[in-house]
């Protein structure tokens, strides 16, 4: 396994990692822009549509006598029908009041059965030279040429420097498109660009992940980077990353045994990547989330505690009780330690200042920033406060 | 209705509409209006929910398209001065968990400079602050969007606004759900802006301000209903017009007489 990491593992698994990885940062930084505007969906029409197109190239190629295998070939005729698909959702969702995801499922089914019907015939027609056309449904990376894997790295690195040179506009687009409009952006055109770039990631993808999972490496590494920050360009960069390592990963690792498919281990690779981000993320991580609720709850325990302390009411809750009681608030039997007291005492002075806030003219305003954990010492200056206090005095004489 | 106005050469107008309708599908929105905005001043769009005010102003910016009409920017078409307007949108246009942070949203107003590799330049950053701190909100550059509340957000947007260094300034409901904090610091810098000879239109929806707030009102009910100074325009008769039975005689007398 180190050693496949190495890239010691043969020539052909050297070919095979480094094409990956290039597809990967590719797809991944490319898709980041796809999954930003929300049309995640789309992908996988397009992807689906590129069947009918791969078939008939092949049969146009054997008819013309030549090898019906040849891969830029197939990735021609696949981008053309590709691109048929794409235009089909795009004329559906415009001219007609299907919504896009309607149309997605229309097209993504319809091309997809064609295109099986005509790998059927391909069977049929020349059974024995066809060679695994199917391969190209998951991907199949067994045989790979040199000039297979740099069509890919070249067409992956060509698709990411055009979606790099696009950022601004296409994430002006996906942010807020009704003001990139007046920004001098053609909303539909940078739609339709994102689109093709998707189209080029996917007929470049072919051979390696395959038709079904391209879609995978377009959106996994972007929901993946988005875990880690919170502005669009890093989240382009860090898609780019897992991407490649998924790619780059996935591959080694099927290298290491005859019968590992290298498309769907990529794929699992980056799911592995994004389960560990969706768990461990500092800020948006489901881990950090339940102690950051956690710590939250410990808050406003203690706080309603302290108040009943404060009113001499008992304490029900038991985890209440055991929170002052782990703070030293309060004795084993329940009784407020000298500690626990003024502590109670300040939360109840704090809350009498929130509620004389509320009947202030001027303060009033203030009163959205009680939650009842906020201290009103971090909201008021010393003056404020002094004049609440004034105003809690002068009350409690006229009762 | 349609008083004669000083200002209806279109030639001379930040923005003129003519026979503009929009529909969508084949219900009209917003049904032949013709609109002249007062250079140098600023003028509410008024009417009742459903009447076709955003829509109108996101026709004019050609971001709906519209059926027919035509609309001139300065007497030239629209195309030709859009970089001269800039257009803060209702704030429930967008996503507020995209991954961008508050300067990075101001930065988008100067795409126009920017283009499509040009490098982001200190004075770039510098400029970008100085419209936040105009809108009271540059200790929030690095935030991102969603943790700001929603008076906050709609000060991000005016900001990215000004960085446009517009001539014209279409604002869609800037003060629909906002603090009363946000809404006087939003009207100061509306306010600052027309001292500088800019001009203003702002979809409104609260008929108790505007008597405070503007100096035109153009009343829209799918069709223009009325237009000028708040003086001759905003009279309990057109706002009755334009409302229809939805508003009290009471309400609106006391909303349209001077306070």
């Amino acid at each position: 396994m180190i050693d496949a990491l190495l890239l010691q593992i043969g020539y052909n698994a050297t070919l095979v990692t480094l094409g990956s990885a290039a597809l990967g940062l590719a797809a991944g930084a490319t898709g980041t822009f796809l999954f930003l505007r929300k049309r995640s969906l789309v992908a996988d029409a397009v992807s689906h549509a590129t069947l009918p197109g791969l078939a008939l190239a092949f049969m146009l190629m054997v008819a013309l006598g030549g090898d019906g295998r040849n891969l830029a070939g197939l990735m021609f005729g696949s981008a053309l029908s590709a691109w048929v698909g794409l235009l089909s959702v795009s004329w559906l969702t415009r001219k007609t009041r299907l919504a896009e995801d309607a149309a997605i499922g229309a097209v993504l089914s319809v091309f997809f059965g064609f295109g099986i019907v005509l790998l059927t015939v391909v069977q049929t027609l020349s059974s024995g030279r066809q060679a695994g056309l199917e391969s190209f449904l998951l991907g199949s990376t067994a045989g790979m040429l040199f000039s297979d894997a740099m069509l890919i790295a070249a067409g992956g690195l060509t698709v990411l420097a055009s979606a790099l040179a696009l950022r601004r506009p296409l994430l002006l687009v996906a942010f807020d498109p009704g003001y990139a409009e007046t920004q001098g952006i053609n909303v539909q055109r940078m739609d339709l660009a994102i689109m093709t770039l998707v189209m080029a990631i996917t007929v470049v993808g072919l051979k390696v992940v395959g038709l079904i999972l391209i879609v995978a490496l377009l959106i996994i590494p972007a929901a993946t980077a988005r875990f880690w920050s919170n502005r669009a360009d890093r989240v382009v960069l860090l898609a780019g990353l897992f991407g490649g390592l998924s790619g780059y990963v996935g591959a080694a690792i099927s290298a290491t045994a005859p019968g590992l498919p290298t498309g769907p281990i990529i794929v699992l690779v980056g799911f592995a990547f994004f389960i560990a981000s969706l768990l461990l993320s500092p800020a948006r991580g489901i881990l950090s989330a339940v102690v950051r609720h956690r710590a939250y709850q410990r808050h406003v325990h203690l706080r309603q505690g302290l108040l009943s302390l404060a009113q001499n009411q008992p304490v029900y809750e038991a985890m209440t009780r055991c929170l002052l009681r782990r703070a030293g608030l309060v004795r084993a039997d329940g009784v407020p330690t000298a500690k626990g007291h003024s502590h109670a005492a300040a939360a109840l002075r704090d809350e009498t200042r929130w509620q004389a806030l509320r009947s202030s003219a001027h303060l009033s305003e203030l009163s959205a920033r009680d939650d009842g954990l906020t201290l009103i010492l971090d909201v008021l200056t010393p003056d404020q406060i002094a004049e609440l206090d004034r105003r809690i005095t002068s009350e409690q004489r006229a009762i | 209705m349609t008083a004669a106005l000083p200002h209806t050469d279109p030639a001379q107008s930040p923005l003129a509409i003519r026979g503009l309708t929009v529909s969508y599908g084949e219900q009209p929105v917003v049904f032949s209006v013709d609109m002249t905005v007062q250079d140098g001043a600023m003028t509410a769009i008024i009417g009742p929910n459903g009447a076709g005010k955003s829509t109108l102003l996101k026709a004019a910016l050609n971001i709906v398209k519209p059926l027919s009409g035509h609309v001139t920017v300065y007497g030239r078409p629209l195309a030709e001065q859009a970089h001269r307007i800039a257009y803060v949108p209702q704030r429930a246009s967008v996503d507020w968990d995209f991954p961008t942070e508050v300067l990075d949203v101001v930065l988008m107003g100067l795409y126009r400079d920017l283009g499509l590799l040009g490098r982001v330049r200190a004075r770039h950053i510098t400029h970008a602050k100085e419209c936040l701190a105009r809108v009271g909100m540059e200790d929030f550059a690095s935030r991102q969007i969603g943790q700001l509340s929603g008076g906050q957000q709609q000060r991000v947007f005016l900001a990215r606004a000004l960085a446009q260094k517009a001539d014209l300034y279409l604002l869609d409901e800037p003060f629909a759900g906002v603090d009363a904090a946000t809404e006087r610091a939003i009207i100061d810098v509306l306010k600052s802006l027309r001292a500088e000879g800019k001009t203003v239109v702002a979809v409104h929806h609260d008929l108790s301000t505007v008597r405070a707030y503007f100096d035109n009102v153009f009343l829209i009910n799918r069709r223009k209903m009325g237009e000028g100074p708040i003086a001759a325009s905003f009279t309990p008769e057109t706002v009755q017009a334009t409302y229809g039975g939805r508003l009290a005689d009471g309400q609106i007398t006391q909303l349209t007489q001077e306070a």
